[in-house]
């Protein structure tokens, strides 16, 4: 690259270093594509998911004809023929407390991309005990946010801020919450940059701030951040020492029992009186229509909806693959449903029966 | 004394995204600022604790207080990636 202070000396960094991507989703994808295309010579892709037909729009590294297969495997292979000099090591698992420190073993910086609250914290757990920068970014329908996290360069972890997780079924993923497609891009562009500088060790990076991107109004907010001298991972006295698991619920009491889950074949033999609850978005009824559902609320709106559900027995609450459903039952049970059940694997269970 | 206050992310939802003007007791610190929110919108309660607050574009820990004529932004966590 042609750049004054970057030169020779910067663009041999780049072919050093080695970037640990954790998530090749919405944001993973354009910050590794321009990490390539720069020339980072070592990127270690982090992800179990398989592409899917709903990524498309926003995971610009696949194409139809990836649907199906592993992320991590399919960008590393986008990625080599980007730059053909390039080490893409694919790990095709998730991250972590077992794993976070041999997948993070060797890494310059740490790109978090990743989709759950639990990876998150996981992730900045790692980044802060390995002493490497933590490339953040997270995104919601039309908003973004990013920031460097690097206690070790003088600036906030992520738990500074967010130090509890929050209650679990609150926030919605981009799957549920839906986002424009641009937006990852939009954030990824700045993660990529910020990583470079990182890399080259030129510029101020994005420590010490975090970067809120709104783009219906296309308004850029800085905030300025502070570390908290009381930060379980970066503090004085900080307890965390090891990655360790965070479950969302990990300030939740642990649940009284397994919730009840119905077979398919238990799901066919409900009386016709039973109130079946769809709790999936609007956007995924269209897709797949539903004639067998007594009343719709959407996953993000249930909270605020419980007056709507009538007392019923049985209750069974029903969405794509019955991951959200087994979060719905669990809130409707603590607010008076008792008898509420979810049908195990969702609609996904039905439709390959 | 008063402040703005600007909600985002999926706190729209449940406040629209302002900004409010909104009345306060002088000397108000964020704790108490959240609890007069969580009055008037009692759903923001759910998500107490991992609430993030910048008064005047700067991250404000719970104990610390809000001066006169403030633009308090109220952001959730995000997780989606």
């Amino acid at each position: 690259m042609a750049l004054p202070d970057f030169g020779a000396a910067g663009q041999e960094s780049l072919r050093a270093a080695r970037v640990l991507c954790l998530g090749a989703g919405g944001l993973g994808c354009p910050v590794m594509l321009y990490l390539a295309a720069a020339g980072v010579g070592h990127i270690r892709i982090v992800d179990d998911d398989s592409v899917d037909l709903t990524n498309l729009h926003r995971q610009t590294l696949f194409t139809d004809a990836d649907i199906g297969r592993p992320k991590a495997e399919v960008a590393a292979e986008k990625l080599r023929a980007v730059y053909p000099g390039i080490t893409a090591e694919p790990h095709v698992t998730r991250f972590t407390a077992t794993s976070a420190m041999a997948l993070s073993d060797g890494c310059h910086v740490l790109i978090d991309g990743t989709d759950n609250f639990a990876t998150r914290y996981l992730s900045n757990d790692t980044a802060v005990l390995r002493r490497i920068p933590n490339v953040y970014g997270a995104i919601f329908r039309y908003e973004g946010q990013t920031s460097v996290f690097a206690p070790h360069l003088g600036g906030p972890c992520y738990r500074c801020l967010f130090p509890v997780p929050p209650a679990p079924g609150t926030v919605p993923t981009c799957a549920e919450g839906g986002v424009l497609p641009v937006l990852p891009g939009l954030l990824g562009m700045i993660m990529a940059a910020e990583t470079l500088k990182l890399i080259a060790g030129i510029g101020q990076p994005l420590t010490g701030r975090m970067l809120h991107v709104d783009t219906l109004t296309m308004q850029f907010r800085e905030l300025k951040l502070r570390p908290d001298p009381q930060c379980p991972a970066c503090g004085e006295n900080r307890t965390i020492t090891a990655p360790q698991e965070v479950g969302s619920s990990c300030n939740l009491p642990a649940p009284p029992a397994p919730i009840p889950q119905l077979t398919v074949a238990e799901f066919r033999a409900l009386p016709a009186s039973a109130t079946v609850l769809d709790i999936r978005e609007d956007w995924e009824l269209l897709l797949l229509p539903w004639a067998r559902a007594t009343l719709h609320i959407p996953h993000i709106q249930l909270a605020q909806r419980l007056g709507e559900i009538p007392p019923a027995t049985p209750l069974v609450v029903v969405c794509s693959i019955g991951e959200r459903s087994l979060e719905a039952v669990s809130l409707l049970r603590r607010s008076g449903h008792k008898n509420a059940v979810h049908l195990k694997h969702g609609l996904r269970g039905l439709d390959a029966d | 004394m008063s402040v703005r206050v600007l909600f985002f992310g999926l706190l729209t939802d449940i406040a629209g995204s302002g900004p409010h003007e909104f009345p306060l007791p002088e000397k108000c610190s964020v704790q108490d600022f959240l609890e007069a929110l969580f009055q008037k919108w009692p759903a923001l309660r759910d998500w107490d604790a991992s609430l993030m607050v910048a008064v005047n574009l700067s991250y404000a820990r719970r104990q610390e207080v809000i001066p006169p004529g403030a633009e308090v932004a109220v952001m959730p966590p995000v997780q989606g990636g």
